[in-house]
């Protein structure tokens, strides 16, 4: 079922010129801002408690949780994590780019409601047009009083930084986040302590939330967390945006109640994905990034919601749905997503760096006709080596959890596709039509 | 002897400026140094490690870890192709495969005339333009054969010039307010 709920984060996409000062103060720029500013901190906190937000980036977080544990410091940092890198996950990138002033006054509320001292807006390098426009938001957000000294005549005082990314998608994981804005390479660090909220930037106690976490504050602050908590059902509150991609024939972002809207309703109606191109059947779907085991037809029916979702043994992830369909060949887009790991593996733990290169190298054989019938339980066992016992949420042997996505496509493709490889290694090629 | 242009040195000190620590504008640095010369040179390399005050290995060994950034020359016009799994999905590797053959090149080469590098990148966040590409970060997409020939031959004639800057130009809208973090402000205090 799609809902009437009104958008809350895309609100603004229906105009050419939604990233523009001008624009965002006709439709309610920082009227967020200023609500919060008459409010105490902790009144601006309890609003965002009770809207039960979940941080947005792929592991859904309770936001105001997460601001609850900051430990008590002189100084404390906010760093927005908009280095959005998972694949197949377009929404922060939408954001950034149509509307950049609503990152930027979401960003200011929550470092109001934390006391931190300055803000990081960490933004992918790859997003040239979005830097231009966070830059250009961010000078005009200075020249209003927005940011800067005693803001809006407050006595809250804050500078915000734009800081690009330089290409790497380990430093969507916040430590390594962290470690790259501190001018190193992006090396995911080691736990304890689990939260940056307890030693992050510099040391510092650190917020670390993403682009559509903050992007909902303003509308939060301003119709209160009670209303955000309506929307939506049990812990999976308010709107979400869903970025929709693959053999669909609208591939595209749609901002949704969650838990209403099923799966089958985001691919196949008419107003959303519309379905699968030129007639063909799904055959399978990635509920939420590709760090997410595979789902089947039988799993269209559940809703979005993330806590279904991880019942089911995947998740919702970073809100990104892939459909495949029956002309796709799943060793090859397991291979794919494989190689991905491989390449993007920051090298510091062995299950990983070693794992993902042995697996996509056992994928592309079998793709390429020169698989054996042992390789698939050699896939398995690798896989286990990287996430022992192959359960879900996974086990861990590495520093953080890229190694354990790994096995997720591969694990998840075996479980459903098992005569789709098996017909690889027997036919010595690929039935699907032998791609490369 | 200084490699950065003067007008370049001043905004690296404002950049570092912003940071509570200085080795925080490192990889800023990177974007600014390549925005000069295309790439990283190694001069370049010695005067950011001057600047935030850590050796030229260090910068050489964080510069290394990110896609990014080129420690040698590459083309002017550095041609992305993503082929990950939503542009797979849409025929990206067939595309791939065209823009080899129209440019000449393979993936991680730049063509004779010092135009064109051919990367395969990892996804862009554009995947609902699948297959997407980019053009020293600017985005195209989706594209096939002949509307990626098409980008081609307006790239070669400055077409897209307004669109699409020299390589390593990351961010045209320069920082003109709030020139010195707080933290910063506060130490001098």
């Amino acid at each position: 079922m799609i809902t009437n709920a009104a958008p809350i984060v895309t609100r603004r996409m229906g105009y050419e010129d939604s990233y523009t000062l001008s624009r965002y103060l006709e439709t309610g720029g920082y009227d967020g801002l200023k609500r919060a500013l008459t409010m105490s901190r902790e009144e601006v906190a309890d609003q965002v408690n009770r809207a039960s937000l979940l941080g947005r980036g792929g592991a859904g977080f309770p936001a105001g949780r997460k601001w609850s544990m900051l430990r008590a410091a002189p100084t404390s940092y906010l760093v927005v994590n908009g280095d959005e890198s998972e694949p197949a996950t377009f929404k922060d990138h939408l954001l950034i780019e149509r509307d950049p002033h609503q990152i930027i006054e979401g960003a200011l509320i929550c470092a109001y409601a934390i006391g931190a001292a300055q803000i990081f807006i960490f933004c992918r390098g790859e997003f040239a047009l979005g830097l231009e426009r966070l830059q250009q938001a961010c000078n005009e957000a200075y020249r209003i009083g927005a940011i800067g000294r005693e803001i809006f005549g407050s006595s809250f005082s804050i500078d915000l930084v734009i800081h690009p990314g330089a290409g790497a998608y380990i430093c969507g994981e916040e430590t390594a986040l962290l470690e790259s804005l501190e001018g190193k390479r992006g090396f995911p660090r080691i736990k304890p302590p689990f939260f940056p909220a307890v030693q992050g930037l510099y040391g510092a106690p650190t917020v670390v939330n993403n682009i559509e976490t903050m992007s909902n504050l303003p509308w939060i602050v301003l119709n209160g967390g009670d209303a955000f908590s309506s929307l939506g059902e049990g812990s999976s509150a308010g709107t979400r945006l869903f970025a929709l991609s693959g053999r669909v024939n609208r591939p595209g972002w749609f901002e949704l109640e969650m838990s209403k809207t099923t799966f089958r309703d985001l691919i196949f109606d008419p107003a959303l994905g519309a379905g699968v191109p030129d007639g063909r059947s799904l055959k399978a779907f990635i509920p939420g990034g590709v760090s997410a085991p595979w789902f089947g037809p039988n799993e269209l029916d559940l809703g979005l919601d993330q806590d279904a979702v991880g019942k089911a043994g995947s998740m919702l992830g970073s809100g990104s749905v892939v459909v495949m369909d029956e002309s796709t060949c799943v060793v090859r887009a397991a291979w794919r997503i494989t190689r991905f790991f491989h390449r993007e593996s920051c090298g510091q733990c062995t299950p990983c760096r070693e794992g993902g290169g042995w697996l996509e190298q056992i994928l592309r054989r079998i793709e390429e006709g020169e698989g054996r019938e042992a390789d698939l339980d050699l896939l398995m066992d690798v896989c286990d080596n990287i996430a022992p016992g192959l359960t879900w949420p996974p086990q861990q042997t590495t520093i953080c959890v890229l190694g354990p996505s790994i096995p997720s496509s591969i694990a998840s493709s075996i479980r459903m596709f098992r005569d789709e490889y098996l017909a690889h290694v027997r036919e010595r090629h690929c039935p699907m039509g032998g791609h490369r | 002897m200084a490699h950065l242009s003067l007008e370049n040195r001043e905004r690296a000190t404002r950049l570092i400026s912003l940071y509570p620590k200085d080795r925080s504008a490192l990889i800023p640095l990177c974007h600014l140094a390549q925005s000069q010369d295309g790439y990283l040179t190694q001069e370049a390399i010695q005067d950011i490690a001057d600047l935030v005050g850590v050796t030229p290995a260090e910068v050489y060994g964080t510069a290394t870890f990110y896609d990014m950034l080129h420690t040698e020359p590459v083309g002017r016009y550095v041609v992305a192709i993503c082929t990950n799994i939503a542009c797979l999905l849409n025929g990206a590797f067939e595309l791939l495969e065209h823009a080899q053959k129209r440019l000449g090149v393979y993936v991680g080469q730049t063509t004779n005339d010092g135009m064109f590098t051919i990367e395969e990148a990892e996804c862009l966040a554009a995947c609902d333009t699948a297959p997407c590409v980019q053009v020293n970060h600017r985005f195209f997409g989706p594209l096939a054969g002949e509307s990626f020939d098409a980008l081609v031959d307006n790239l070669e004639s400055g077409r897209l010039d307004d669109v699409v800057p020299p390589h390593g130009v990351l961010n045209r809208v320069e920082r003109s307010v709030g020139l010195t973090s707080s933290a910063k402000r506060e130490a001098a205090q």
